[in-house]
């Protein structure tokens, strides 16, 4: 029997999760000196409050549902993947790699092969740490974690060494061609008559990130191999009777995984700057972690938390600008909330168990 | 519903920055942070002197990420801030795509010199000729024969910095040796004062007892252990002899502070365009104050106001590194 209902594990638990980060969040604006109602208003109304706020939030949001995604594909058979980062940033690379290097006569035809090229980077930065895992037992969440230190590591090199056009200071690679100019929200939204800013990021890679959702779901809970990593995820060694085998499906699993990551570079990378920057990611591979874990690893879920990680990055990026709240302190409320809704999730569900069994033997 | 929602986002506005009129200028830090007692710090120093003397306020933003510098353009732009004024050549590429977008809005950079868009007013400073005065003084300071420079991120900018120091250096004494390193290859190395000690103690055991931090935050760390190490050190950008008093030789200034008030004051009417700012315009120059006066012979003060002079007139050519991408003086 279940021990509470299913709305409350949905709904209630991350509501309460984020209702306490958010009260922790009020405390530390207070605490130097800053009015918090205030804060709220200007994060609501800079993240919502017009087409542009939405622009970026949904924009963050493509990058979250991707990194989302990859980390509930790898809960499935439960993989426990950190890499998130590193795999978004070797996404990063193959975009550009395959932005840079082949003059590609539309965008439809290169968003098509940066996605590939993404996927593919991803899902081989991501088949290393799953090789060691599934044939010489290193733990997953430590070979990953370690892997995006070396990604990191590697782009820099690439950067600075080969991609860095010589003139230039920065390390950042070249822009991509014109050409390859991903439609945005604006350009794709313009001919249907609705007006939207035109100077926010939020492309058409929006609509892979929803089709990729879609896929993920079909994968999971409609397929032979869904079925195999689910039930791999619940019990290695009844897989292992029904004749799955592990290391195959540790690997596809974690491949599968870590394209879905690194196809988020066709947002950040391919959508927005146009160019490959340091730091792309801007710690979406981390974010996609709490997103997984408040979607409850469902592609539905792993949609709507994405949104609302979407409307806290930008509704925070709004707070530095526009306040005089420190970048550290903003990094203090938009850890609290990944805190709550990510790791501290039992400290909620526990005692809201609790209450649903005394609840429910009363009634009895 | 709309209006609405204006009137509130228009409250909180004015509540958290009270009573801001629009078109106000905005400033953006590079990744250094506001308080790297250095580059950004001199440009917040610039800014909060225009906005005591005419009463003013102003927007700003520590950047927390590269990806971050086209959103935080884009933003102030948008909620019509001018003139914006930013720090650092790693804003040239984000600018020279959304300063098109906005031809009302007038921006300012600092440290680049190159772009070719009408509505921006472009400040560069001649680094190198600071840096050759400061890199005479460390060697008439020297002892051991053996001066050392720590730069930032390694990119032409700061080779510029320690090419003029070497030139400087053996200006005064041929046989001199100038250690140089930097702390990295990416902008992280701006704000690495733990590496920028470490390589300061490397250099101490090479025998240097000067050493030239131009490296933003880093420097901190610099002047910090060449002070616990008992030698001197130059601190660059923002006069920092107030450190460690007596320990710290001088301080390469680089009057950004200048070129941020001088754009604020202008207000929209910023001229646009490339400027350059050297000894002759007092952009670069050297620090003395009561923390450095003992520290500084009158015969050093004499020698480098002499050069000083010199280089404004012609007669002494400080190479730029630049020019062909190489230095006579030192290799990197």
């Amino acid at each position: 029997m279940e021990k509470m209902p299913k709305w409350a594990d949905v709904v209630l638990i991350p509501l309460i999760s984020l209702l306490l980060a958010a009260g922790l969040s009020a405390l530390v604006i207070l605490a130097i000196g800053e009015d918090p109602t205030a804060a709220v208003k200007l994060m609501v109304d800079g993240a919502l409050g017009s087409s542009y706020g939405w622009g970026y939030t949904l924009y963050y949001a493509t990058n979250f549902m991707f990194t989302g995604l990859a980390v509930a594909v790898a809960a499935h058979a439960g993989l426990f993947n950190i890499g998130g980062e590193g795999q978004a940033m070797l996404g990063g690379l193959g975009v550009a790699l395959i932005c840079l290097f082949i003059p590609w006569p539309h965008w439809t035809l290169a968003l098509l092969f940066a996605t590939l090229g993404a996927g593919l980077f991803g899902a081989a930065w991501a088949a290393i740490p799953a090789y060691l895992q599934a044939k010489r037992g290193s733990h997953i969440v430590i070979t990953t974690i370690m892997f995006n230190f070396i990604a990191a590591a590697v782009l820099n090199y690439v950067l600075v060494n080969v991609l860095k056009p010589p003139s230039s200071m920065d390390p950042a690679s070249a822009r991509f061609s014109d050409t390859i100019h991903l439609p945005t929200l604006h350009e794709l939204l313009t001919p249907l008559g609705i007006a939207f800013s035109k100077s926010a990021p939020a492309n058409v890679s929006l609509l892979v990130a929803i089709a990729a959702c879609l896929a993920v779901w079909l994968l999971i809970w409609r397929t032979p191999l869904g079925f195999e990593i689910r039930a791999f995820g619940k019990s290695e060694a009844g897989a292992r009777y029904a004749g799955i085998s592990p290391v195959k499906i540790t690997i596809i699993t974690m491949m599968i995984s870590g394209a879905l990551a690194g196809m988020m570079a066709i947002n950040n990378v391919m959508g927005e700057a146009e160019r490959l920057v340091l730091n792309a990611t801007e710690g979406a591979g981390f974010i996609g972690i709490a997103v997984a874990l408040m979607g409850r690893n469902h592609p539905f879920g792993v949609f709507l938390a994405a949104i609302l990680f979407g409307f806290l990055y930008q509704g925070g990026a709004e707070l530095a600008l526009w306040t005089n709240i420190p970048r550290e302190l903003i990094v203090v409320i938009q850890a609290l909330v990944i805190l709550f809704t990510g790791a501290l999730d039992n400290m909620v569900r526990i005692p809201l168990e609790r209450i649903f069994l005394a609840l429910r033997k009363e009634s009895n | 519903m709309t209006l609405m929602k204006s009137l509130m986002g228009a409250a909180a506005t004015l509540a958290l920055t009270a009573g801001a009129a629009l078109a106000e200028p905005a400033l953006i830090f590079d990744l250094g942070g506001k308080f790297d007692k250095s580059f950004n710090e001199a440009a917040f120093g610039g800014a909060q002197r225009w906005a005591e003397e005419t009463g003013g306020s102003f927007r700003e933003i520590e950047l927390q990420s590269e990806a971050q510098r086209e959103q935080a353009l884009r933003r102030f732009a948008e909620a019509g801030a001018n003139p914006i004024v930013t720090m650092g050549f790693a804003m040239a590429d984000p600018l020279s795509s959304v300063a098109p977008d906005y031809p009302d809005t007038k921006f300012v950079v600092i440290d680049v010199t190159w772009l070719d868009v009408p509505n921006i007013r472009q400040v560069g400073f001649a680094e190198h000729e600071g840096s050759y005065l400061v890199g005479m003084m460390a060697a008439m300071a020297s002892k051991t024969d053996t001066v050392g420079f720590v730069g930032g991120m390694d990119v032409p900018l700061i080779r510029h910095f320690g090419c003029g120091y070497a030139q400087g250096v053996k200006a005064v004494n041929p046989d001199a040796t100038v250690i140089a390193n930097m702390t990295g290859t990416t902008p992280a190395a701006w704000n690495d004062p733990v590496k920028g000690s470490e390589l300061t103690k490397a250099q101490i055991s090479q025998g240097a007892d000067v050493i030239y931090a131009a490296a933003g935050g880093t420097g901190v760390g610099v002047l910090q252990t060449a002070a616990d190490e008992n030698i001197l050190s130059i601190g660059v950008d923002s006069n920092q002899n107030h450190l460690h008093p007596g320990k710290v030789l001088t301080s390469m200034l680089k009057r950004v502070d200048i070129a941020v008030y001088d754009a604020m004051i202008a207000g929209e009417a910023v001229e646009p365009g490339v400027f350059s700012m050297g000894l002759a315009e007092d952009g670069v120059g050297y620090a003395l104050d009561e923390n450095n006066a003992d520290l500084v012979t009158d015969e050093m003060k004499a020698a480098v106001d002499a050069a000083r002079q010199k280089i404004i007139d012609g007669e002494i050519e400080v190479v730029s590194y630049y020019t062909d991408n190489s230095c006579p003086a030192l290799k990197f």
